[in-house]
């Protein structure tokens, strides 16, 4: 499977519809527009209530949020810690992103490219760890993280959320390596490239894709982990974005103007990244399901 | 280089991965199993010790909340993954057709899956909230849904289908991708309508990615408990607790490490036993 399965309009709407000149056709509109209209109200209305709660002054409640103000951000950035949060939630999110990627990276090409004994018992373990419950990993990770002194550092949540990424990073990552076409690969060995150098020139650069697929993935699951940064950091300095916005849920639930200020605060960089990478990940779920 | 480096060579690219896994994963799962044999409190450790199967026996026989919460989770996997099947099947064909700004669309309706559980709890706060809320526009403003044991399941349920429906219709869509033009157009000359067509040729060639997809959200949702834990806590009454609710809160709350590995060991047991039920009711893979 290729990249321009993407971009290739669908063969079923061949017949109906041009991209950029739609018939006019009523039941299209009942059959796409109105389920999308009503699906996109539904999507879209609690972020913009989020917004609307962040943006107006406390004690409004107008469904428009005017006059707009930011109190309610400087009160959760500088007053509640925010900042501190956002910091620890990059250096858990950035590490974990990178680790995973490079893991990810060997094991995916390990997988797609060499047939070995226990290949498929490696497969299989890697499928396996998907039934692994997080909650139920709680306490003997807290054990193993006090042995290793790592409660109330990042690193305990670096690990953790590197260990629960891995599997279905390297899974999407050996689609993504199938999907290279190993001719090219086998010209520059031939032409007296080591295998690794050969891997690096020819491969890596082909693999964009795929490195933000994985990447962004990790760093959306890691970003978004509460319950290991509630179990594994009691320290009001290491909290991540998820554990102080559940503290604001619990301590200013009068507050609603904090709240949806620290809620924005908390999507506004997954969101982001999200809308960016969407159709890579879509793409590589396909990839990875056809070659797993 | 050598016969013997090359082959080792595969097995050197998985040892990070191999070794992190042992570590965190199969290792803890074992010390679960040896903790759920034990009485340990991290709040009393002097009476800590090995303790037989009197953790299971607890469980079994004393513990109301623990049966009533297999209750619970079973209604909440139920609910959620059927749901979110009809509506991200829905989603996924809409957002395969052609249309001006189909990007734009996909990744607006996609966009909750980024959300963590946490901030889905706070958005439906502020859209539950008695007054201020948006049920007033539905002529309820007074409706307290989240406290009240008759409403509280189909508001929880519906806050998590927010966050839940786009990632099912993410692996749908791409389930989608993977069927080829030529059999809508055979199926076209043939003279089959639209209907018969999802019928006979969406539905057998999506059979697999429904399977897979319904059986990875129902793990997902049965292990869920960010938006239950700080939504409603369990509550009221302890109505909304599922079984890994329970745990996480026995781990968090209590430190009784004993007893909530007890309740693991019953959770992997339950979830291994209906997945490979499932697989088998689903004859998953096998040529038809």
């Amino acid at each position: 499977m290729s990249a321009d399965v993407m971009t290739r309009p669908h063969p079923r709407a061949v017949p109906e519809a041009r991209p950029g000149r739609p018939r006019r056709d009523p039941g299209r509109v009942l059959r796409l527009y109105v389920p999308l209209g009503m699906y996109l109200i539904f999507t879209l209305v609690p972020f913009y209530w989020m917004l609307v709660f962040a943006l107006r002054p406390a004690g409004s409640a107008d469904p428009v949020p005017w006059p707009i103000t930011f109190e309610h951000f400087q009160t959760v950035w500088n007053d509640i810690g925010y900042a501190v949060f956002f910091r620890n939630s990059v250096i858990v999110g950035v590490w974990s992103l990178l680790v995973t990627t490079v893991i990810a990276v060997m094991g995916g090409y390990a997988l797609a490219r060499y047939r070995f004994r226990g290949r498929s018992l490696f497969m299989v373990v890697l499928l396996c760890t998907q039934f692994v419950p997080g909650a139920m990993m709680l306490i003997p990770l807290f054990s193993i993280f006090k042995t290793l002194g790592l409660i109330n550092s990042l690193g305990s949540l670096i690990v953790a959320d590197t260990v629960f990424n891995l599997p279905l990073s390297i899974i999407l990552m050996s689609g993504f390596v199938s999907a290279v076409p190993f001719t090219v690969e086998e010209a520059a060995m031939v032409d007296g490239c080591g295998r690794l150098r050969g891997f690096l020139a020819i491969v890596l650069p082909q693999l964009r894709p795929g490195l933000i697929a994985v990447g962004s993935f990790a760093f959306i699951h890691t970003w978004n982990n509460f319950l290991f940064a509630l179990m594994f950091v009691s320290r009001q300095d290491s909290f991540t974005i998820p554990v102080g916005l559940s503290y604001t849920i619990g301590e200013y639930s009068a507050d609603f103007g904090a709240l949806a200020a620290g809620g924005v605060v908390a999507a506004l960089p997954v969101v982001c990244v999200f809308a960016v990478v969407q159709r890579y990940l879509v793409h590589g779920i396909s990839a990875g399901a056809v070659k797993g | 280089m050598t016969t013997m480096r090359r082959r080792a060579v595969p097995y050197l690219l998985i040892s990070p991965t191999v070794a992190l896994i042992a570590a965190f994963l199969v290792y803890p799962i074992g010390s679960v199993a040896y903790y759920s044999l034990q009485h340990r409190n991290l709040t009393r450790p002097w009476a800590d010790g090995f303790a037989g199967l009197d953790n299971f026996r607890r469980m079994l026989t004393e513990d109301e909340v623990f049966w009533h919460s297999l209750g619970f989770t079973a209604k909440w996997v139920i609910a959620e993954i059927g749901l979110q099947l009809i509506l991200g099947l829905a989603l996924a064909l809409i957002v395969n057709e052609t249309f001006i700004g189909r990007g734009l669309a996909r990744s607006l309706v996609f966009s909750p899956w980024a959300v963590s559980g946490v901030l889905t709890t706070g958005i439906w706060i502020l859209l539950y909230t008695p007054g201020t809320g948006v049920l007033r526009f539905l002529g309820q403003p007074e409706a307290a849904v989240l406290g009240n044991p008759d409403t509280v399941f189909p508001a929880v349920v519906v806050a998590e289908l927010w966050r839940g429906v786009p990632f099912f219709a993410i692996l749908l869509l791409a389930g989608l991708q993977g069927i080829p033009g030529e059999l809508y157009e055979a199926a076209a000359v043939d003279g089959a309508g639209r209907l018969r067509r999802f019928r006979h040729v969406t539905l057998p060639h999506l059979r697999d990615a429904i399977v897979l997809a319904t059986l990875l959200r129902g793990v997902w949702e049965f292990n869920n408990v960010d938006l239950l834990y700080t939504l409603t806590g369990g509550g009221p009454a302890q109505v909304t607790t599922t079984l890994p609710l329970y745990v996480a809160q026995r781990a968090v709350d209590s430190k009784d490490f004993g007893y909530g590995s007890a309740l693991t060991m019953a959770g992997f047991v339950i979830l291994l036993f209906c997945s490979v039920l499932y697989l088998r009711l689903s004859r998953f893979g096998e040529d038809r």
